[in-house]
């Protein structure tokens, strides 16, 4: 199955056709997986199921009005499965057998889509890198010396390497949009509480978000209209009406107000990167929208703000592996808080306890007020900043990273460079706000991201204009290797 | 500049445990990040209110109703050592002061 040739609109004309079976669909990703991923290292589990319930869907038909069915695509391995192990990439939960589907996991299914199995991650989605993994490195689909980002790296990896078209991810400070941008890909991440986080393994409750990694822009908007809305089982989930997120697609970008934030091309961006956003720049004004620099003043203290308040729900979340009810045991205990102090120091990889360390310490007593309470009001002012300028503007571009993907091993024993690293994701978590990172260009052979963020459930305008942007470029046909 | 003693206090409030090498190191790093996390200080939160939730959901309210749709024996999958119905756990009070 060629996924650089296809998407989801004309996988769905095939099956509905019945020139394709999503049996023989999902047999050839399975082939293709087994093919490319030795090299790359994206996946930790296959479904052993994903044959059997591509059967389903044949069994009883591919729905018209379910672009998703029969569709196969890849789960990050932090969103829980049914008798389908999973890990979070950490040692901690090596031997975890969910027994419940996440919400999302729940749609999908119900939606027709496969799950062909389960990706690597950062653990516990800390980490930039995918160097976290208590498994495997996955490698950079453009040059296998270089990390595909994180958190969500195997998901990206994935994607990019053409072994699925779109896998689930998660986003606590940029964790889909970086790994999308260093693979050269879409990255989604929706407003916060649009998806369901039931099923997800909490990491930062009040940033995390579940989105969507794919090669096209509306092949990601045809698995967010399926995963958003509202669920009881998630108190955070939004009750708003979810839109059909396809439905500006195609509209004229006439009229349309575009921020650029003077921070976001600033000291420690790339140059070079600097310059593709520019051009991107010029390339919204061509398609009708203006676009105008503005200043997001506080953009500065996102990271510490961000690192303390991520850490210190981290700690707190975290609490839960005691090697009690599930998860990684010591061995040769000898009391009870023996099991809990050596379950979770061998069960824990070095970043995880780092986060953990920090997190406590910002929340103990003599510090909360400086660290953790400080950090929750410098986020009320980075969002104030945020609604100012989307009273006047209808999205807000930049590049996604200040760099390129860096090199295997460049930046992982400096944990504060990794920190500083997501500077221009982290600021959308903290306000909440729907985000993308869609491609736009290249930098030595290693594609640029173009970050466009939006307001606060207004998915369906950062879908507008991405899909507009991707329509004036060839970014679809640049494959990594070049080998297609 | 944190301190390794300050940094062992924390450790010991997370339930984690370090050799020396270790705790070294972690000393270092945090006094790095927390240093990075200073920063903050510069900037004039007087009359601020904090931000914890960014959708600003408030009393979020259902019916209260009993729902038992999991399976005890389920739950017991993911349990390292257990008898019937119940957890085991290596003994916390030592069987001499019974």
């Amino acid at each position: 199955m060629d996924y650089f040739k296809l998407d989801i609109d004309q996988l769905h004309q095939a099956l509905v056709n019945g020139e394709l079976t999503a049996a023989d669909l999902t047999a050839q990703t399975l082939e293709g997986i087994r093919a490319i991923d030795p090299q790359i290292d994206a996946f930790l589990t296959l479904n052993p199921n994903a044959q059997a319930q591509a059967k389903a869907v044949d069994a009883a038909g591919v729905d018209r009005a379910k672009p998703l069915a029969g569709i196969p695509v890849a789960i990050k391995d932090n969103i829980v499965t049914k008798d389908l192990t999973t890990t979070a990439a950490s040692k901690m939960l090596e031997n975890f057998v969910p027994i419940y589907d996440a919400t999302v996991v729940e749609k999908l299914a119900q939606a027709g889509a496969i799950n062909v199995g389960k990706v690597n991650m950062d653990e516990f989605a800390m980490g930039s890198s995918t160097e976290n993994s208590a498994f495997k490195v996955t490698k950079n689909a453009w040059d296998h010396t270089r990390v595909p980002g994180g958190s969500s790296g195997g998901s990206a990896a994935a994607v990019a390497t053409g072994q699925v078209l779109v896998a689930l991810g998660t986003d606590t400070g940029g964790s889909i949009r970086q790994p999308a941008a260093f693979n050269g890909i879409v990255g989604f991440k929706p407003t916060y509480g649009r998806v369901s986080r039931w099923g997800l393994i909490a990491f930062g409750s009040s940033l995390d978000a579940i989105g969507t990694l794919s090669r096209s822009v509306k092949d990601s908007a045809y698995v967010m209209n399926v995963i958003a809305g509202h669920d009881e089982k998630d108190a955070t989930t939004a009750d708003t009406p979810v839109p059909d997120f396809t439905a500006k697609i195609g509209q004229s970008l006439q009229g349309m107000k575009i921020a650029l934030p003077k921070e976001y091309l600033g000291d420690g961006v790339d140059p070079q990167v600097a310059d593709q956003i520019k051009a991107a720049a010029e390339q919204f004004k061509a398609l009708g929208a203006t676009v105008a620099t503005v200043s997001l003043p506080h953009t500065k203290y996102a990271v510490p703000a961000y690192y303390i308040i991520a850490s210190s729900e981290a700690s707190s979340n975290l609490q839960r592996f005691d090697g009690i009810r599930y998860g990684f045991r010591a061995k040769d205990v000898k009391n009870l808080s023996d099991v809990y102090v050596r379950s979770r120091s061998e069960g824990f990889g070095p970043e995880v306890k780092r986060r953990i360390m920090l997190g406590t310490f910002s929340l103990s007593a003599g510090f909360y007020d400086a660290y953790f309470k400080k950090a929750a009001q410098v986020r009320t002012l980075i969002t104030d900043d945020f609604n100012q300028i989307f009273a006047d503007y209808d999205l807000i571009m930049g590049p996604t990273t200040p760099t390129v993907a860096f090199k295997i091993g460049e930046k992982v024993t400096d944990p504060l460079t990794m920190y500083m690293n997501d500077i221009l994701t982290i600021p959308v978590n903290l306000a909440g706000l729907p985000a993308a990172s869609i491609p736009a260009g290249f930098v030595d052979g290693m594609p640029v991201g173009l970050q466009l963020i939006g307001k606060h459930f207004d998915e369906a305008t950062i879908y507008q204009a991405a899909d507009a942007f991707e329509a004036q470029n060839d970014y679809l046909d640049q494959i990594p290797g070049g080998a297609h | 500049m944190i301190s390794k003693e300050s940094v062992a206090h924390v450790a010991e409030l997370a339930r984690l445990s370090f050799s020396e090498a270790e705790l070294q190191q972690y000393t270092a790093q945090m006094d790095d990040i927390l240093n990075m996390f200073e920063q903050l200080e510069a900037v004039d939160t007087t009359n601020v209110a904090p931000t914890t939730q960014s959708i600003h959901l408030q009393n979020v309210m259902r019916a209260d109703e009993a729902v038992n749709e999991t399976k005890t024996e389920d739950l017991f999958k993911n349990v390292p050592t257990y008898k019937g119905t119940l957890i085991q756990v290596p003994a916390i009070i030592d069987k001499e002061e019974d």
